[in-house]
């Protein structure tokens, strides 16, 4: 490596740096594999922890004395929970649904179209993912108290589309971006009028844009928090605000079987998004 | 360049053609701006049915924009233009009879080989019997049947070309435009295509306007040649047209090589003109539209038609003493450079016969020798 | 007809553009409105706004109290936005050098904890650390310890908490940053007489600093209004800016006050924002 002709470099996507051969590079090589060893331990022992204390049959305490399924068997028998659960997903559906339309709507005006004041709403459009959530939370809070309206699942679903769309029009703007407009051309050119070309050429050439952008606006929805604990009404509990009041309250193991089964959703909703993206490829 | 900047052969070519007022395509006039930016400055031409015709120049000369308001892209700022003699207009792409075959391919990729190719006859409303045939004809034009049910993912450079190019030619467009269609294929590939391009030109009877900026290709497969530069159209004719009498500095310069002696016109008889140079030496050449005596002009004489001779007439036109330069051997010739006072001069000399010795060449460096060509070999450019 | 054309054109945008801009009008700025003349106004008996209007809260928000709080929040977030690039660029180099197929695998890893519920994975460190926690239960067990340790309830362990909960939107850009970087140059920066410090400096930092702009601004505005971590490691004894927002809507109820120092918070973060798109050059976010 130290050699001083100036070499042709190869192909980048087929380069691979050839292994490391000096002492030091040897050693900067170990602490790479060092500090991404720690890293991996610190994100996942919690997390097994957790799922392995889910199985323990003690009430209280870490102590380990012995294997149960108790904990998941009164998950299913514990009726606010279920409902909470319930509310999640009808709320992650509906306003992922909602921001999906909204926020590949606004992708398209933004990337393809020129008008005036674009530039504001390319600042406003980014807005939302840069204000804490604790803001947004409060100011949706005192909105809807101002305008006297009622807070429940109008208010929830509203909310999350309003904090989940930006980040679909993220998405499926990126998507257009890299987008080839001659494609496009390619279809008018063999006789397809503007919506023929849109339906059958631009929208299945966005579907993994979109698609990605629904998952993260699902997972965005369902996860939520502080927004959904300002918005929400009497009795309106998410999943989790429900878990935030029963920790509230004292830890129970029952808590470490729901969010095991939280950890299992993401899993899955991970490997189902990756297996999109490779079938696409 | 002002004097050559009116494309000069676009008039003759109307009143020589036997079927005067029937093109394939026309430009009359057409003009696109850009801003402020001619992208396409004034240009006009007339192309007819069943030629190669290629646009050619460097990038940035207008040639793509030509080509993309032929395919109805983009709409010219003035100026008409009409396939199969009707106008254009407003017309959107999805109604001209013209199919393109982009640079980058633009394949679908979410759908086969097949599905790519048949797009157009869809679109059309073509029975399923029908579109099935024809795409199959078509695949089998570009000799890829076997290839139908594949992702263009799946496909070398090559062989997406050629779906490109049948599901382009299956809806047996009016007008075929190809858009630097070989550009991305390495040089090998790309020769074997050129020859197939023109083959396959031959046997399905269209017209191909095709746009490039290697003049090699356009000079193997075109009938006829736009050269292209800045915008304005300078000069529409053959290969051999284009080569052997360039209207202006800019094609001679920019087809082949050549040599370009500055001077002074003086005198002009029938047609030769002779150039005197700053340095005194005159030359007799073939004289060009807009060379006038007592005004500056430029001696276009190419490498390949003078000879270097040990000895000569120091009297005959064109022949003058000069000094060897440097030599340089490349296999189907040598490559002289000379100087003529101040003057680099590059000569080849074609190597008839075969030989291993270096010095059986009678030249060397630093040398003496004599430089003359026929006046019939050079061209007076105005300008 | 091309008046026709342009009329055509204007209403295809708007109807694009309308659920957009609607929403990010009404359920967006609005809001950020509302708070905005909130904050000026006093409250009744039940914490309620009510006039007269005045500049109280935020007078009472640079007292010293409400000062030292935000400076802390804004201290422990850039704490926590240094550890967790100085922790993340290595694993992420790690990730992008490794081959094809085990890079996969490692950026499903990272990929995990990113989407899983952050209430949960704050929880499964607090359940960790506790007094009665694994962690203690397994040092007495082993005889290491007698008396548990305390881990929670102390600055540090809000700031273990902030970079456990934000470390993947770190590698994450961070990764796709390096992914694209070409080792070439790195050899081409050595074959011209680098050395190895001076070839990351010089040639590699620069070049995925858009990645390390990113990752470092979806740390830093999260931590300085989080709320959760806040309140599950400190244990109710830190306080960070987020709670005492949060207790100005709860036990507090003080609606002015509350939306005084929200948005207060805003303006920090949004200057931290836009001192990152002027650094950036406005490169989009690499979410």
């Amino acid at each position: 490596m130290t050699n001083s002709t100036i070499v042709v470099m190869g192909d980048r996507a087929e380069y691979a740096p050839p292994a490391p051969e000096r002492p030091n590079l040897r050693l900067g090589q170990l602490s790479l594999i060092a500090v991404t060893l720690f890293t991996f331990a610190f994100l996942y022992v919690p997390i097994i922890v957790l799922i392995l204390f889910s199985f323990n049959s003690a009430r209280t305490g870490a102590v380990w004395q012995g294997f149960t399924l108790s904990w998941y068997q009164r998950l299913l028998g514990n009726e606010a929970l279920l409902t909470a659960a319930g509310r999640s997903l009808i709320i992650g559906i509906v306003s992922t649904a909602g921001s999906v339309v909204i926020g590949t709507l606004t992708a398209l005006a933004m990337e393809r179209e020129h008008f005036r004041a674009k530039a504001v709403w390319d600042g406003l459009l980014y807005m939302p993912v840069i204000i804490p959530e604790i803001v947004s939370g409060v100011s949706l809070l005192l909105f809807f108290a101002a305008g006297g309206i009622e807070r429940g699942l109008l208010t929830l679903v509203v909310s999350h589309i309003a904090f989940s769309m930006p980040f679909v029009y993220l998405t499926v703007r990126a998507r257009l971006a890299d987008f080839d407009r001659s494609i496009e051309e390619a279809a008018q050119d063999l006789g397809a009028d503007e919506a023929k070309t849109f339906w059958l050429i631009t929208l299945p050439l966005l579907m993994p844009g979109i698609v990605s952008g629904a998952l993260l606006a699902f997972t965005l929805s369902i996860d939520d928090f502080i927004i959904s604990f300002f918005v929400t009404g009497k009795g309106w509990n998410t999943l989790p605000i429900y878990i935030w009041s029963q920790l509230k309250q004292g830890v129970t193991p029952e808590i470490n079987a729901i969010s095991a089964v939280l950890l299992l959703f993401s899993v899955s909703v991970i490997a189902l998004s990756l297996l999109l993206q490779r079938r696409r490829n | 360049m002002d004097g050559a900047s009116t494309p000069l052969h676009a008039k003759p070519d109307v009143e020589d053609s036997a079927l005067a007022n029937d093109f394939a395509v026309e430009l009359r006039d057409v003009v696109k701006l850009y801003g402020e930016v001619a992208a396409v400055d004034h240009v006009t031409m007339f192309i007819r049915h069943n030629e190669f015709f290629s646009l050619l120049g460097p990038s940035g000369c207008g040639k793509t924009t030509s080509l993309r308001m032929i395919a109805g892209f983009e709409r010219p700022t003035s100026g008409v233009i009409a396939i199969d003699n009707k106008l254009m207009g407003a017309t959107p792409p999805f109604r001209r009879d013209v199919n393109t075959v982009f640079q980058s391919y633009a394949l679908f990729p979410h759908m086969t080989v097949e599905q790519n190719v048949a797009f157009g006859l869809q679109m059309k409303g073509i029975n399923k019997d029908e579109t099935k045939r024809r795409t199959q004809e078509a695949l089998e034009l570009v000799r890829l049947p076997q290839l139908a049910g594949r992702y263009p993912k799946q496909m070398s450079g090559g062989q997406q070309q050629r779906v490109a190019l049948a599901r382009a030619l299956v809806n047996r467009p009016k007008v075929l435009l190809l858009d630097e269609p070989l550009g991305a294929l390495d040089l090998k590939l790309r020769k074997e295509m050129q020859i197939e391009l023109k083959t396959l030109q031959h046997q399905v009877g269209i017209t191909f306007i095709y746009v490039t900026h290697d003049q090699e290709e356009a000079l193997t497969m075109s009938d006829r040649i736009a050269i292209m530069s800045r915008g304005k159209a300078l000069q529409i004719g053959s290969p051999l047209e284009i080569y052997e009498r360039p209207n202006c500095r800019f094609v001679a310069d920019f087809i082949g090589e050549t040599n370009f002696l500055d001077g002074k016109v003086i005198e002009v008889r029938g047609d030769f003109a002779t150039l005197e140079l700053p340095s005194g030496q005159t030359f007799v050449g073939r004289v060009s539209e807009g060379v006038r005596a007592g005004a500056h002009a430029t001696l276009s004489v190419r490498p390949e038609k003078m000879q270097l001779l040990e000895n000569a007439s120091s009297t005959a036109a064109n022949t003058y003493q000069v000094t060897v330069f440097s030599i340089a051997y490349v296999g189907s010739d040598t490559r002289v450079i000379i100087n003529l006072g101040a003057q680099r001069i590059d000569v080849w000399e074609q190597n008839s016969s075969s030989t291993l010795n270096p010095d059986d060449y009678f030249f060397k460096p630093g040398e003496n020798a004599w430089l003359t060509f026929k006046p019939e070999n050079a061209l007076v450019l105005a300008g | 007809m091309m008046n026709a054309i342009r009329e055509r054109k204007r209403l295809q945008i708007f109807g694009l553009m309308f659920p957009g801009a609607f929403w990010l009008v009404v359920f967006f700025a609005l809001p950020l409105l509302v708070i905005f003349v909130i904050s000026f106004m006093a409250r009744d008996e039940l914490g309620s706004p009510v006039p007269p209007f005045s500049l109280d809260n935020y007078q009472q928000a640079f007292d010293s109290l409400y000062l030292n709080l935000f400076l802390f929040s804004l201290w422990i977030s850039l704490l926590t936005t240094v550890v967790t690039l100085l922790i993340s660029f290595p694993v992420a180099l790690y990730i992008a050098r490794s081959p094809k197929r085990w890079r996969n695998i490692l950026i499903f890893l990272v990929m995990i904890p990113f989407w899983t519920n952050f209430l949960v994975r704050t929880y499964a460190l607090q359940f960790l650390m506790r007094a009665n926690g694994p962690i203690n239960t397994l040092l007495q067990g082993l005889g290491v310890i007698q008396e548990p340790i305390s881990m929670l309830s102390t600055p540090v362990a809000v700031l273990i908490g902030l970079v456990y909960g934000e470390l993947p939107f770190m590698i994450l850009p961070l990764y796709a940053s390096l992914e694209k970087f070409d080792w070439a140059m790195f050899e081409a920066a050595q074959d011209l007489g680098a050395d190895m410090r001076r070839a990351f400096l010089r040639v590699m930092l620069p070049m995925t600093m858009p990645g390390v702009l990113a990752g470092s601004i979806l740390v830093f505005v999260p931590s300085v209004g989080s709320y959760i971590t806040v309140e599950l490691m400190g244990g109710g004894k830190i306080n960070m800016i987020g709670r005492v927002i949060a207790s100005q809507f709860g036990v507090a109820s003080n609606w002015p006050f509350g939306s005084a120092i929200s948005l207060l918070l805003m303006v920090v973060v949004t200057i931290a924002a836009l001192v990152y798109f002027r650094v950036g050059r406005g490169e989009r976010m690499a979410l």
